[in-house]
């Protein structure tokens, strides 16, 4: 909403304060003020100009030399404009004159010919293009043949103003009009709020003798007015009304469309101008739509209608979409000579509904979807009444069309100055929470120690005692709360060993070098299933805004790759991420099954001491690593078998798994995937990080310090490829009985030393009796029962 | 016999003094000292001298060889420590080389600035609350007092799945689904989460973000309460000399309604280009819970009142760090990332 300060005065005492000290209070007290424009844009030596003569400049097609008298004398100028001509009242920048974009006028010389001073376009003005009437669109602005030669433009024009831009919320439908405005700063300033004087003269003939109603839809409509104005001239608006549209952000048209909208603006009430011969009929009907009906809109878009569209018809076809837009076959055009002002109350969500439908948000839309005043539209028909009489020239017949089956009772709110204080936290004086409801022009009556409020119609947004809370509170002044903490039982607060132990898993993989990423959750059919660890349905937005961004996803991986060759691509080769989120799987319940997950990827070099001549690319075995820590860290058995899955490498994948449930899988992209998305060898890593954490952390249980010391042997074994070292190890385990405490690999060799199909791998093995100091003997005898076992299966010992 | 020991110690001191390391001045020990040294011939040559004379000869034989050891011993000391000093000093290393570097990541700067959140509101006796992303629009919107067809419903428009599922447009229906666990007894919680609108991405706008909220339900909670849960977060946030500012506004889902402003951070309150010259920074909305939400949660709200506020992770990191453009949180640049490293305590 914007608030021309200028108008505003029309209704209500600003106390002549600044412009943005007026809207610091406006914010302070409830209503956002966005932005403080100054229309002068300072702005001087801007005057109004007689053309005198006109004539083609004889060097320049295009440009015209025109005698133009400002008053103390005729001076030349030279204009570009097309529409430039003799008799003209025209918008003279003199030499030395500033304009908006810090563009200073001066005598110029243009092809031969001496130009003092500039005749301006509005734009030149600073007012935005889409607001210039259509006539002078393209060209200079011609004022009223009254205007004064040589007066100042700036304050004549009204252009010496200040407009507010309103941030309204949607509870503060109220101030989507300027007299509800006029209402909030007379609250604020503690001022009367003046409401506009109707009056004005009707014929004898009445309005019922032209034009009958009916309404059949009296829930969607149960308040019509239609006035006939009949003998207008439709014309260009007075300067004044041209000038307080634009300030609103109003394009203007003719006198009579232009009425329309400056009451709008002025009641928040929408109005409707038909065409009354156009309408043809002398009926109005409102009703709904047949289905499939169609009408051309004032846009001229041609439109198609569903049963639930409410629509005006002239008792055979629709003529305007009610509360949303005009039809273009009963529009006020240059020729109408009779109109009929519709000035109605239709419900806000039937037209909400109407202007979704066909995508189409009016002005009159969007007062009508938040709700307009019941009491006002009356008065708007009366106002347009008087204003087309008096700029349109028109005969105002008597008495109106209604309908009226509309409740226009105002609200009863009934509230304890104690519930007030309780509420706040503060001691406000009843006589101050009074005189609070009188600045707000709300009739109070104090009825045994309560307040019982009559709210106006024009705040619905005042429903409960806590709506008053509100208005006492915003008036009062938010500074005067003091700050206090709530004085209930104190809790302990705190974590749930769920979310302490995402923070653990966390601090482990940064700790382990991986920076956190976060991605979008919403992705592309294509990429939503690539490496889920399940198999389920997609799930697809209804209206997805594109169709990268359709899809949830059941994979961190894929967005997290994305990100790893966003890097790569930048020259930044080693690149170590993390994700923790959630995935999308369709489940049994009528959400989804939104599942925590871990997601790691890896390029690039893993150790990076280059002067010392230290460089290990990531591999397999680095984020498995990092994966055997967690584990450890929380406190669970994880265990990798060897696994398949699309766009991994088939050597190199495992599954997690977690007492034979598979929770993740890891494992380096298949070399095409890596080659699909620009990448080098990468490392992956997934897994449903909740049900990691849901398991239980199995206790820590202490072992006293080994007081003995432990002995160790180590045995290289010649093994069949194929023969993986999980399997040798557990015939080690198993073979070793009670003494052998650890059993870890210290050696891999696959080089061409080795008889084809054929590798060593050297275990080191540890024997340890916390009871007392070993003998070689019992060592001996234990690694002896070992090494006839791993001869049973096939191990041949290295010598 | 005499001078002859005489004329050997002084070859032997001479020779003492001119080794230059230690094997020479070994090399002088053996040759001077060893078994077959001339200082233990002339011992083994005492038994011809006559009796009376040995043990003067023994004495003066005994004293130039302790001489010649102290001699040596304290030359031995001399050139050995030269010998370490010169080993040392061939050890030298260049200490400026850069160190072997340690690899440490760091969080998400949303994390950080959650997870900072999370422990303030903690140290106050709040727990953590989490919720589904994809909700029902009964919890997202219904039971927060926006029933279907509301005017607030077009401020956020929202990514439907089917008419009545949704992407969570705010983290506030987990407060509603702990409203609704919690049967009526108080709750002090504080909620963070991904929250999705339909807009489309530019440098202020994603249509993923993160949010954090607080409800805070009990008996004689005030506005004022409010006010001071809000200026100690402001305070531990942003700065001690930190102060706040409440403006009205309008949530359906609280009232009164509020925003809170903090005073610049960066200029103190006399205007820069971070609060765009006003000396004021919006922060968070606020306020006390409707008692619409109340009621539909089976609160009494005759009895029990609450608050609640919400805020965006993403608008203080940017606030806070001088981030300039919303979807650096989103891209995943390590160059972003990892200048999130450091401790600010
Ligand atoms: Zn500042």
């Amino acid at each position: 909403m914007l608030v021309s300060i200028n108008w505003l005065k029309d209704y209500v005492n600003t106390q002549q304060l600044p412009p943005a000290e007026l809207g610091e209070k406006i914010t302070r007290s409830g209503i956002e003020v966005d932005a403080v424009i100054d229309r002068s844009h300072g702005m001087t030596n801007i005057v109004v100009g007689y053309v005198e003569s006109c004539v083609k400049h004889p060097e320049a097609d295009k440009l015209s030399i025109c005698q133009v008298n400002i008053g103390e004398e005729t001076t030349q100028i030279i204009c570009g404009a097309p529409n430039i001509a003799a008799g003209q009242k025209v918008i003279v920048a003199r030499p030395g004159a500033k304009l908006p974009g810090d563009i200073k006028i001066k005598k110029a010389k243009l092809r031969g010919e001496e130009s003092r001073g500039m005749i301006c376009s509005l734009q030149e003005l600073g007012i935005e293009g889409k607001l210039v009437p259509k006539a002078y669109a393209e060209g200079i602005y011609v004022l009223p043949e009254d205007a004064e030669t040589g007066s100042d433009v700036i304050t004549n024009f009204d252009l010496d103003d200040t407009v507010l831009e309103l941030g309204l919320t949607p509870n503060r439908a109220d101030a989507m009009s300027m007299l509800g405005v006029a209402y909030e700063v007379g609250a604020i300033l503690s001022e009367e709020v003046q409401l506009p004087e109707i009056s004005y003269n009707e014929v004898s003939d009445t309005a019922a003798s032209m034009l009958t109603l009916n309404v059949d839809a009296p829930e969607a409509n149960p308040l019509y007015v239609a006035k006939v104005v009949r003998n207008i001239k439709v014309q260009e608006s007075p300067m004044w009304l041209q000038q307080r549209l634009m300030a609103a952000g109003v394009r203007p048209h003719n006198n009579v469309v232009d009425v329309t909208n400056y009451i709008l603006m002025e009641y928040g009430q929408p109005l409707h101008a038909f065409d009354y011969d156009a309408l043809g009929t002398g009926n109005i009907t409102v009703r709904y739509a047949k289905e499939g009906e169609m009408i051309t809109t004032l846009d001229d878009a041609e439109r198609k209608l569903s049963g639930h569209h409410l629509v005006i018809t002239n008792g055979e076809k629709p003529v305007a979409i009610a509360g949303v837009m005009g039809g273009a076959n009963s529009e006020v055009s240059d020729s109408t000579t009779t109109v009929v002002i519709e000035s109605a109350y239709f419900a806000s969500g039937s037209v909400r509904q109407t202007s979704k439908d066909h995508g189409l948000r009016s002005d009159a839309s969007s007062r009508y979807e938040k709700g307009v005043d019941p009491n006002r539209v009356i008065p708007a028909a009366e106002r347009a009444a008087q204003l087309l009489s008096e700029l349109a020239g028109g005969e105002v017949l008597a008495g109106s069309v209604v309908f009226d089956e509309l409740n226009k009772e105002e609200k009863i709110v009934k509230v304890s100055p104690d519930f007030i204080n309780s509420r706040l936290g503060m001691k406000i004086a009843f006589e101050d929470m009074l005189d609070i409801l009188k600045r707000l022009k709300f009739d109070t009556q104090a009825v045994n120690g309560q307040l019982v409020i009559s709210v106006p119609t024009r705040r619905q947004d005042i429903q409960i005692p806590e709506d008053v809370v509100e208005e006492i509170a915003r008036l009062y002044g938010y500074d005067e709360i003091p700050a206090t903490l709530p004085e209930a039982e104190t809790t302990p607060g705190g974590l749930t060993p769920y979310q302490a132990k995402r923070r653990i898993v966390r601090n482990l993989m940064e700790g382990a070098g991986l920076l956190q990423a976060t991605t979008y959750s919403l992705t592309s059919e294509k990429s939503a299933k690539q490496f889920a660890l399940e198999e389920t349905d997609t799930t697809r937005l209804l209206m997805p805004m594109s169709e990268e961004r359709s899809i949830l996803r059941q994979s961190l991986l894929p967005h997290l790759l994305e990100s790893v060759t966003y890097n790569t691509a930048r020259r930044m080769d080693s690149v170590a991420l993390y994700e923790t989120g959630s995935v999308f799987l369709k489940g049994d319940n009528e959400l989804l099954n939104e599942q925590e997950h871990l997601a790691v990827a890896m390029t690039g070099l893993w150790l990076d001491n280059s002067w010392q001549g230290e460089k290990k690319p990531v591999d397999f075995f680095v984020l498995k690593g990092i994966v055997e820590s967690l584990a450890d860290k929380l406190g669970v058995q994880l265990t990798f078998e060897r696994g398949q899955m699309d766009d991994l490498h088939p050597g190199r994948t495992a599954f997690i798994m977690h007492n034979g449930q598979r929770i993740g899988v890891m494992g380096q992209l298949h070399p095409s995937e890596q080659k699909a998305r620009d990448l080098k060898t990468t490392i992956v890593m997934e897994l449903n990080l909740a049900a990691l954490l849901n398991l239980e952390s199995e206790a820590l249980v202490y072992t006293p310090v080994p007081r003995y010391p432990s002995m160790s042997r180590d045995v290289a074994l010649v093994l069949s490829k194929i023969v993986e070292a999980a399997t040798i190890e557990t015939v080690i385990r198993n073979a070793g009985g009670k003494l052998l405490k650890d059993v870890r690999v210290f050696d891999l060799y696959e080089g061409d030393k080795m008889e084809e199909g054929k590798k060593s791998v050297a275990f080191s093995l540890t024997y340890f009796d916390p009871e007392k100091t070993l003998t070689d003997e019992e060592v001996i005898n234990a690694h002896d029962k070992v090494l006839a076992a791993l001869t049973e299966v096939g191990a041949e010992l290295r010598s | 016999m005499e001078a002859q020991l005489q004329e050997l110690k002084t070859q032997a001191l001479d020779q003492i003094a001119a080794a230059s390391t230690v094997k020479e001045l070994n090399d002088v020990r053996v040759a001077y000292l060893g078994k077959k040294g001339p200082i233990t011939d002339l011992l083994k040559g005492m038994g011809k001298l006559p009796a009376e004379e040995r043990p003067k000869m023994g004495a003066l034989v005994n004293v130039v060889r302790e001489e010649v050891t102290t001699q040596l011993e304290g030359r031995m000391a001399i050139l050995e420590e030269e010998a370490i000093n010169m080993k040392l000093q061939s050890e030298t290393i260049d200490i400026t080389l850069p160190g072997r570097p340690v690899k440490t990541g760091n969080s998400h700067p949303l994390t950080r600035v959650v997870e900072e959140i999370e422990d303030l509101f903690i140290s106050m006796g709040y727990e953590v609350a989490e919720g589904p992303e994809v909700e029902k629009d009964y919890y997202n919107f219904e039971a927060l007092n926006l029933p279907k067809g509301h005017p607030a419903r077009d401020m956020q428009d929202s990514f439907y799945i089917t008419e009545d599922i949704l992407l969570r447009t705010h983290t506030s229906p987990v407060q509603a689904r702990t409203m609704e666990a919690k049967g009526g007894e108080p709750i002090k919680i504080i909620c963070p989460g991904k929250v999705y609108r339909r807009d489309s991405d530019d440098a202020t706008h994603s249509h993923q973000f993160t949010q954090i909220e607080g409800l805070v339900i009990g008996e004689d909670i005030r506005m004022s309460d409010l006010k001071g849960t809000l200026s100690v977060f402001a305070k531990k946030m942003f700065g001690d000399d930190r102060e706040i500012r409440l403006r009205p506004s309008f949530f359906p889902f609280t009232e009164p309604s509020v925003e809170m402003d903090i005073s610049c951070f960066k200029c103190g309150g006399s205007g820069c280009n971070v609060c765009k010259k006003t000396g004021w920074i919006e922060i968070l909305g606020a306020g006390m819970v409707h008692p619409n939400v109340l009621e539909m949660a089976g609160y009494d709200s005759k009895r029990l009142t609450g608050f609640a506020f919400g805020m965006g992770p993403e608008r203080i990191a940017m606030l806070k760090y001088g981030v300039e453009d919303i979807r650096h949180f989103y891209t995943n640049d390590v160059r972003f990332l990892s200048q999130f490293q450091r401790t600010e305590l």
